[in-house]
């Protein structure tokens, strides 16, 4: 019985490493179709707006063939306009919902500053530059009211505006009541005043261009002033603005004030257009502005919306609104229709904000094809380069328990080692005996892989935010933290996400890798079931102090070292379990060139040795099982949908080795500790005066392994700078 | 004098604004003060009452019910139409209670399993309720009570021991629902639900039941409110579901301190926020303040209540959960 498992295995191996058709078709389906990208839409924030969206197409697209005349010019001109007198109001609403606010009160507010427009106008004749201003004066002031009860006085939002909607109301009926016959039989003769009621410009009518233009300006007040992250802040979390130092009543207080603002303007455009001095206008506005808020996609409570989503439902809404009474639908019906796709827009919405990570989670994750030749032997004993030994089993262990996550271990030119930790500082060990650590400094992030440079200071990459330098003094700069967008991608690859090593060139140029622009952090892991060539190269030129992606698509680019001859860098690319060099000078400038093609495990960094050879610590091994995976893509793809992502079947990171190689890529030793003890894993080494300290990102602890037959004098600093 | 301070919350405020109100009146003006005129005014707030102790069941367990004044208006004039068009008035009535309960169904089922917010379901189920019932059921905006209705008339213009059924019914419900929510298990679960939806969840509340429980309870509750109100004035007219009504139903509820949180108050709260409405609606019209007048000053006297409160009980920044408008 197992002998049969094992001959279907062993079938199904032969098929798909043979070339078969089937094997050709994944592999250009995986190469030529792009489905990474659906999970790259899927998280980009714009994408929220798409619901809401494709509502709105959905009823432009039913109403416009059911309901006669709908596209006739003069309808969508007045819809047009309609849509700019009801997204002022939207657009307020809009802005305290984002506060965590609501306000009810904006239908009678508008009644009152329709009210008050039409008395300045018909009865006091009064230009109309002054109506505007004394009208967005006026609901500005309610607004302020509103403001003061709610943001300073603290009260409850709900509750008060509701009561500001039935005073206001009745204070408006009452003002009615004594001044509506004077109002109707006024007349007020204006060319500026008939404009702002029935002008337009280039055929787009005037309260819409004055909308569009509130709009652009809402939507950068929003998200690129301090004043409008404040609101988000607030709305998104309340406490935790207070806490961070947000003057949270201030802040909501002036939410409502411009709220009052934007009714004081629609209302004026409306009296404007009609010059309606009945009691009928905004009655029932704070529940058109509302479901357009949230048909919009705007969540109750704060926090999470945009001005685009804003102006979609105020269009979702008042089309609506149009379509109904142009249907001339029987009483009753109108409403029956309003309420209906407002349910279904509100369910909508809820399902997808509830399941868009879901979602998100299944189809981000897009494994390709990728084929490793078979892996070289190392077996103990084997005649191969890699063979196994125990040449690592008396590492001396320095700094145990002292350090969290070396990746990687550096020295100045006075002999002190620096290494970075998971706590996002760069701890020190001083020289020459190396046993107590302490804190140098503190960046944030983790520090991953260092280097010195000219001026003895240590450039760091820091894992989660960019390039940084630690100077003498301990002091902390960031160097830099974003590049050149690339301009056909969908992630916005200008942030450096996953910073990973760096070397310095003879010119001051730092380049560093950054091992992949799909996951960060915490989710790098993530990279190797995709193997999708999604890193890259970046150079940071200090004297132009500008930052430049040199070389694109590369699996996983981990370590980098600067070759001895100036000229290129060495770059290990991990999951492909090779070794590469860039040229950035001399006559193959700009040049990729393969170093070491198959290793027998997953290369991490690179450094130099003291006899002209190169360091690199494998961080775990090559297995079969996971090279046949990389082969099926939809295996991994279903493994990453499937099952939990602990059980997921990843790189082994667990055992490494260390190999030296020279200028061409050939092998010359390989360190290995079998039983795992004294230094489990390694992502880094570098020698120093003899010795070859180690480093590892799961690690406690640093190795020093003393070395045989080397120069005893050699540093780091030295070989790249001179002696001093 | 100063932990009596502390300890008022806004149930205290609101009864002795109450109090101070009532006396003022009393002093002030002629014919406040004695016993047809506090029936009178009992009455007048009466369906407001019941409607206010219907809607605080969804108000504790952190909801609210926007389409209540439409479910009331519309399920009583079918009931009332279908039994005027010569249907026996049991069987109207239950399709009547149907139809509000199928309602309060459609609501719970939206909130609880389609997990819309409760302010928008039932703002839609609302339009939706007014929309079919004019559109398919109902044949003119005002539906006259007719003599098929028999003695159920009593229900809006009898007497029980001189009090009127209205303010009997407002009693007898507030009594109903008060037990319901102390001492059923529903009860309970309805404040742990309102309290902290999560948690009821993980405790083993049966939540999405016992949502959908409180809105077609609250739904019954309009159909009696509206049953009342029609068999008073003799006619329900459907266009009342496009009033200022249901504002004055959750100002009702909540200025007697039922918090908009969930969790917190019960039926007394509406029932002192109802005689506060009815005793200041009772002088204003005693005073003959015209009605748009008597809105504008309830709104001040309102605002003032809140405010009270606040400055009592001001906002802990540190404890008030997210999302609490």
């Amino acid at each position: 019985m197992s002998g049969g498992n094992t001959n279907a295995s062993m079938n199904a191996q032969s098929n798909i490493s043979s070339g078969s058709l089937s094997d050709r078709l994944v592999r250009f389906r995986h190469r030529w179709i792009p489905t990474h990208m659906i999970g790259e839409v899927l998280s980009k924030n714009w994408i929220d707006n798409v619901v809401p969206a494709v509502i709105l197409v959905l009823i432009v697209a039913v109403f416009g063939s059911i309901v006669p005349n709908f596209f006739l010019p003069a309808n969508v001109s007045d819809g047009a306009r309609q849509i700019g007198e009801l997204g002022f109001v939207v657009l307020g609403m809009m802005f305290v919902v984002l506060g965590g606010g609501i306000d009810l009160s904006v239908g009678s507010n508008f009644a009152l500053g329709n009210l008050l427009a039409l008395a300045l106008t018909n009865v006091f004749n009064l230009p109309v530059e002054i109506v505007f201003v004394a009208v967005v004066f006026t609901c500005s002031f309610v607004g302020l009211i509103n403001g003061l009860l709610i943001g300073v006085l603290r009260l409850r939002a709900f509750l008060t505006t509701l009561v500001m909607l039935i005073g206001l109301r009745a204070l408006v009926d009452t003002l009615l009541l004594k001044y509506a016959l004077v109002i109707s039989a006024g007349y007020y003769d204006n060319a500026v005043w008939d404009f702002m009621g029935g002008g337009d410009l280039f055929g787009i009518p005037s309260s819409l261009i004055l909308f569009i233009v509130a709009a652009i300006g809402m939507h950068i007040v929003i998200s690129r002033t301090r004043f409008g992250w404040h609101v988000m802040a607030v709305g998104g979390s309340r406490r935790s603005a207070h806490n961070a130092g947000i003057s949270l009543r201030r802040t909501v207080c002036s939410t409502y004030v411009i709220c009052g603002a934007f009714c004081g303007v629609s209302a004026f455009f409306y009296a404007a257009r009609l010059g309606n001095g009945g009691s009928y206008p905004g009655v029932g506005l704070e529940v058109l502005a509302l479901t357009a808020v949230i048909v919009g996609g705007i969540s109750l409570g704060g926090g999470r919306g945009s001005v685009v989503k804003a102006v979609i439902g105020a269009m979702i809404v008042q089309i609506i609104n149009l379509a109904v009474v142009q249907l001339g639908l029987q009483s009753g019906a109108g409403q029956l229709v309003l309420g209906l796709i407002l349910l279904a827009a509100i369910g909508f919405d809820v399902r997808w904000v509830k399941n868009r990570d879901k979602i998100l989670a299944r189809v981000y994750i897009s494994p390709t094809y990728f084929e490793l030749p078979p892996s070289p032997s190392t077996d103990a004993g084997s005649a191969s380069p890699y063979a196994a030994n125990d040449r690592l089993h008396d590492v001396e262990v320095i700094g145990l328990n002292q350090v969290d996550g070396p990746e990687d271990v550096v020295f100045d030119s006075a002999g002190n080692l620096y290494c970075g930790d998971r706590l996002g500082n760069i701890m020190r060990f001083d020289g020459p005996d190396h046993q107590q650590a302490r804190i140098f400094a503190h960046i944030g992030g983790h520090p991953l892989g260092m280097a010195i440079d000219r001026d003895d200071n240590i450039v760091v990459c820091v894992g989660g935010m960019g390039l940084y330098r630690v100077r003498h003094d301990a002091s902390v700069e960031k160097l830099t933290d974003e590049t050149n967008r690339s301009p056909f991608s969908i992630i916005d690859d200008s942030r450096l996400r996953l910073t990973d090593d760096c070397d310095i060139a003879p010119d001051g140029r730092i380049f560093f890798s950054e091992a992949t622009i799909r996951f960060d952090m915490a989710t790098w892991p993530s990279d190797a079931l995709e193997c999708r060539g999604s890193g890259r190269i970046v150079c940071y030129d200090p004297a132009k102090k500008t930052t430049r992606t040199v070389a694109r698509d590369l699996t996983f680019p981990n370590g980098i070292t600067l070759s001895f001859d100036g000229k290129s860098i060495l770059f290990s690319e991990s999951w492909a379990c090779r070794v590469r060099r860039y040229w950035f000078d001399g006559p193959k400038v700009g040049q990729i060139d393969t170093v070491i093609d198959n290793l027998p495990g997953y290369p991490d960094n690179i450094n130099r040795a003291s006899d002209g050879t190169y360091w690199m610590a494998l961080m775990g091994m090559r297995s079969p099982a996971l090279d046949l995976a990389l082969r099926v893509p939809g295996f991994r793809k279903r493994m990453a949908q499937e099952v939990a992502i602990d059980e997921w079947l990843y790189p082994n990171i667990n055992t490494g080795c260390i190999v030296r190689f020279n200028e061409s890529g050939v092998i010359v030793e390989s360190l290995w500790d079998r039983a795992g003890t004294n230094h489990p894993m390694i992502t880094s080494m570098r020698e120093h005066k003899g010795q070859l300290y180690i480093g590892g990102i799961f690690n406690n602890r640093i190795g020093r392994l003393k070395l045989a037959g080397v120069d005893s004098d050699w540093t780091g600093p030295k070989s790249y700078w001179g002696g001093k | 004098m100063k932990s009596i301070v502390k300890n008022l919350n806004q149930e205290m405020v609101v009864f002795l604004l109450f109090v101070l109100i009532f006396t003022i009146f009393s002093v002030l003006l002629k014919g406040f003060l004695n016993a047809s005129n506090l029936v009178l005014l009992m009455q007048g707030v009466s369906v407001l009452g019941i409607l206010g102790a219907g809607m605080c069941i969804v108000v504790i367990g952190r909801g609210i019910d926007l389409s209540m004044v439409a479910t009331m208006a519309l399920s009583v004039a079918w009931a009332l139409q279908l039994n005027g068009e010569g249907m026996n008035l049991p069987l109207a009535l239950a399709i009547g209670i149907a139809g509000a309960l199928l309602v309060g169904l459609i609501n719970g089922l939206l909130i609880a399993y389609a997990e819309i917010p409760p302010l928008f379901a039932t703002l839609a189920t609302g339009a939706c309720v007014y929309g079919f019932g004019r559109f398919q059921l109902i044949h003119s905006d005002l539906v006259y009570v007719t003599p098929a209705v028999g003695r159920l008339v009593e229900l809006g213009q009898g007497r029980l021991l001189g009090i009127p059924m209205p303010v009997i019914v407002f009693g007898v419900v507030a009594a109903i629902i008060a037990f319901v929510l102390h001492f059923t298990k529903f009860g309970r679960f309805t404040y742990a639900v309102g309290d902290n939806y999560s948690t009821a969840r993980v405790t083993g509340v049966p939540v999405r039941h016992v949502l959908v429980g409180q809105y077609m309870l609250t739904s019954i509750i309009a159909f009696i409110a509206g049953l009342t109100q029609a068999m008073t004035i003799s006619s329900m007219n459907t266009r009342i579901s496009d009033t200022l009504l249901i504002y004055d139903v959750i100002l009702v509820v909540v200025l007697g301190g039922v918090g908009l949180t969930g969790g917190r108050g019960s039926v007394r709260n509406v029932v002192v926020g109802t005689l506060l409405i009815g005793t200041f609606l009772n002088g204003m019209t005693i005073m003959d303040v015209q009605y748009t007048m008597q809105n504008a000053i309830k709104s001040v006297i309102l605002l003032a209540a809140i405010v009270i409160d606040t400055m009592i009980n001001p906002r802990d920044e540190q404890t008030s959960q997210h999302g609490d408008i």
